[in-house]
């Protein structure tokens, strides 16, 4: 293949963009290989303990925006201990170090430092964009360090982190001389914002596109930061609360009604129903729509608002709504693609909630419904069934019933025929979660059907080791898997050793995988990281082969054990 | 004995009309594993006859591979339960981990028991969590005594208050509930009406026309 020049391949290669297709070509010869890796400008790393740093940018020299993600999914859970690792201070260090042109990072349930985002800003003169989700560990100061230093910052997208909040004045540190802002997104901050500096922000921002704006954002504020930014596609509400009756309101009327770029909205995160009626004039250009952190509306409100949104794509809601708000979801909604109905109160069994109707009612008016995730009281076979027969085009399907082992409730069986049509119908689902009472049989399907299969989660399932291997045989191209107080062993951990190489990683707690089997399964696979840990340190000081694993979290890996393990962790 | 098989009609409608029974019987799968229990070899051989079945239009290829598909799915389930119940704790919302809803998430949520509280005539509002009290007693005192320089005077004493029930309170304590719907506060359970009240209103007597100007029902 050596017809055409190194340019013209890299000018070729520039249009291949999917980093499955990038991996792809760097496999055909050792010529695409190189210059493959030297025009990769994105790299995603899903498990950033199975590559360090500095053989990252060995590879790819030029690399300009890293994703990383850290610590296991279960995390978001509270199933990992505090200072389990996911620190992204080192990995920083080494890129400014290498003097790598880093221009974007995107950050995943990592320990993000202030010291750790000052590097960031002062290391990297082209950085444009800091997109953190689910991380910890920083400060307003570190997002100061930010403003402050990053001349040509674009992006910067805080998503349901846990910041200390200093209440210092981190929004001032943006220099007057940046304009350059299209994405900022604050609304996880639990602090006062300086409103005036805010609302100056947003004056020499002409190319912002996105703002998510947290709690402390009063409507009058709200009013002003739109009248500067009619040009807005994505808006976070903060508070929005305010007389009806009072001028701040019909000026705030006046102003959405110019917003007509507006595609997507979010927040509302203090919100009076009485308000809503004010962006009616927005909601039927609305593609998405996120009200799932918009605490008390109630679900007549929420179904008077969506009958708007006739061309909504994806919604994010409150089991509120209901049932019957589902179905003014699925007559209303024809072109939803993604559905997510989380819980209002999720320890609760009460009114507001959801169950096996609404799905159905939603499977009948959606049907290019390819991604949900569906909290609720109660399923039937029968319903999955109807669901399965619907929508067949699920990439997403994410079931969980809050009462984690209910059976179906019109027949008191198992819920494995239900997924079963599921999984046979949905011929390229990619991720999955399971919940309500299922035995092997469920998994049996899975294993036969879900060929596509690259994420499962499961919990309380199963009656044997059975469940586990028909996954692992079966799904050839599970990536993620996740288990929790299932009765797979050591039998199942142990069938095929090789198999979790070609994944990323796999998590089991409160099953029946025992120490030995654990020692077994690493000395067989050194390429694989084997941690186990439990909440009080027992492992330490364990020498009985049978005792039980409380948590076992396992991830192929080029670099062999991490070296920043706390304490409680054992590597194997 | 061959294997049921409800073939469904059309598999390609999506617009629901095959669920003209209500139980969506029409699309039945009646799938199971062989007979002869669960060996590897037994397993990979049912998967690459299966290879062939598209959809749910399931032909008669089932029921021609080695052995009986069909499985008492009664049996099965009972089996299960039984197997189930031992593993299952017996407080499941305590589980950790459980249900999977993020903790930011669960967190955000958790601080909305805050409810405003406006009292007609009062220049502003106050705010009381609601998860603070634990009967109708507690909230109203605590309301008296946060509005109490506007709730008029002289009918605070013990004495008037026994003597005149209709006049003990000047105002009516209402409530917004889940619905929207305007509530006189007192009827339902405490922890009802904890959960369903989003807003309070302290309601002049004289202004509640609909409401019977007496005291609410003093419930725990």
């Amino acid at each position: 293949m050596n017809y055409f020049p190194d340019e013209v391949m890299e000018h070729v290669f520039d249009f291949v963009t999917s980093n499955r297709d990038r991996n792809a070509i760097s496999l055909v010869c050792k010529l695409w290989y190189r210059i493959e890796r030297l025009s990769r400008q994105r790299v995603f790393i899903g498990n950033c303990y199975a590559i360090s740093p500095e053989r990252l940018i060995a590879r790819f020299p030029g690399v300009k925006s890293i994703t990383l993600k850290g610590k296991p999914h279960f995390a978001d859970f509270n199933l990992v201990p505090h200072d389990w690792g996911g620190h992204v201070y080192p990995w920083i260090e080494v890129l400014a170090r290498s003097r790598v042109n880093l221009e974007e990072l995107r950050l995943k349930r990592m320990v993000v430092t202030d010291e750790g985002l000052e590097l960031i800003s002062r290391s990297f003169v082209n950085f444009k964009s800091l997109v953190l989700v689910t991380c910890e560990g920083f400060t307003t100061d570190g997002l100061a360090a930010i403003a402050a230093n990053c001349r040509s910052l674009k992006e910067l997208d805080l998503q349901e982190n846990e910041v200390e909040d200093h209440r210092g004045q981190w929004l001032n540190c943006f220099p007057e001389s940046c304009t350059s802002l299209v994405s900022l997104n604050f609304a996880c901050l639990k602090g006062d914002i300086n409103l005036a500096t805010l609302e100056r922000l947003v004056a020499r921002s002409p190319n912002l596109k996105s703002l998510r704006l947290s709690r402390a954002v009063p409507l009058e504020t709200l009013q002003k930061i739109l009248v500067r930014a009619p040009q807005l596609v994505d808006l976070g509400v903060g508070s929005f609360v305010h007389d009806p009756d009072s001028e701040t309101y019909s000026k705030l009327l006046t102003t959405i009604e110019k917003c007509k770029s507006m595609r997507s909205l979010c927040g509302f995160l203090e919100v009076a129903a009485y308000c809503l009626p004010a962006i009616y004039p927005i909601c039927s250009s609305l593609t998405s729509l996120n009200l799932s952190y918009a605490p008390g509306i109630p679900g007549s409100e929420l179904t008077k608002l969506i009958r708007h949104c006739r061309k909504l794509q994806c919604l994010w809601i409150l089991d509120c709504i209901g049932d019957k708000g589902l179905g003014v979801v699925a007559s209303s909604c024809k072109e939803l693609q993604e559905l997510r109905v989380f819980p209002s109160d999720p320890y609760g069994v009460g009114n507001a909630s959801v169950t096996e109707e609404g799905l159905v009612a939603i499977s009948r008016g959606c049907p290019k419904l390819t991604s949900l995730l569906y909290f609720c009281q109660q399923m039937t076979n029968a319903a999955l069934k109807i669901v399965a027969q619907n929508c067949r085009n699920f990439i997403q399907f994410r079931l969980c019933i809050l009462d984690p082992t209910k059976p179906d409730s019109s027949t008191n069986e198992p819920l494995d025929e239900g997924f079963g049509a599921i999984v046979q119908s949905c011929k390229g689902i990619r991720r999955l979660s399971l919940s309500g009472l299922l035995t092997d049989q469920v998994f049996y399907y899975i294993g036969m059907y879900a060929e596509q299969l690259e994420m499962l989660s499961i919990a309380f399932a199963a009656d044997s080791d059975k469940g586990m291997l028909y996954v692992l045989n079966g799904c050839k191209k599970i990536r993620k898997l996740e288990i929790m107080e299932c009765p797979f062993g050591n039998i199942a951990l142990l069938s095929d050793v090789g198999k979790y190489e070609t994944m990323r990683s796999l998590w089991m707690s409160s099953c029946e995988v025992t120490l030995g089997g654990c020692k077994t399964l690493a000395k067989k696979m050194p390429r694989l990281n084997v941690e186990i840990f439990s909440e009080n340190n027992e492992m330490e000081n364990c020498i009985d082969d049978e005792q039980k694993v409380q948590k076992l979290y396992l991830y192929r890996t080029l670099v062999g054990p991490r070296k920043d393990a706390p304490d409680y962790v054992w590597t194997l | 004995m061959h294997a049921q098989q409800k073939m469904s009609s059309s598999p390609e409608t999506a617009d629901g009309s095959l669920d003209s029974d209500a139980t969506g019987m029409d699309t039945e799968l009646t799938l199971g594993l062989p007979r002869d229990g669960g060996s590897k070899a037994a397993i990979a051989g049912a998967k690459r006859a299966y290879a062939g079945t598209v959809g749910l239009g399931l032909g008669s290829g089932i029921g021609k591979q080695s052995g009986d598909i069909e499985v008492d799915a009664a049996e099965k389930s009972a089996a299960s339960q039984v197997s189930c119940a031992g593993k299952v704790p017996a407080s499941k919302a305590q589980v950790v981990g459980w249900p999977p809803v993020r903790s930011f998430r669960k967190r955000t949520l958790e601080s909305c028991k805050y409810v405003k509280v406006a009292a007609d005539g009062v220049p502003y509002l106050r705010k009381v969590d609601l998860r603070t009290y634990n009967s109708y007693d507690e909230l109203l005192r605590a309301l008296e005594g946060m509005f109490y320089c506007f709730t008029g005077d002289g009918n605070h004493s013990e004495e008037s208050k026994a003597a005149d029930p209709a006049k003990e309170m000047e105002y009516v304590p209402t409530y917004e509930d889940g619905d929207g719907d305007w509530m006189l506060a007192g009827d339902v359970p405490w922890k009802m009406f904890a959960e369903s009240c989003k807003r309070i209103r302290l309601m002049k007597s004289s202004d509640a026309a609909g409401f019977a100007p007496r005291t609410p029902k003093r419930r725990g």
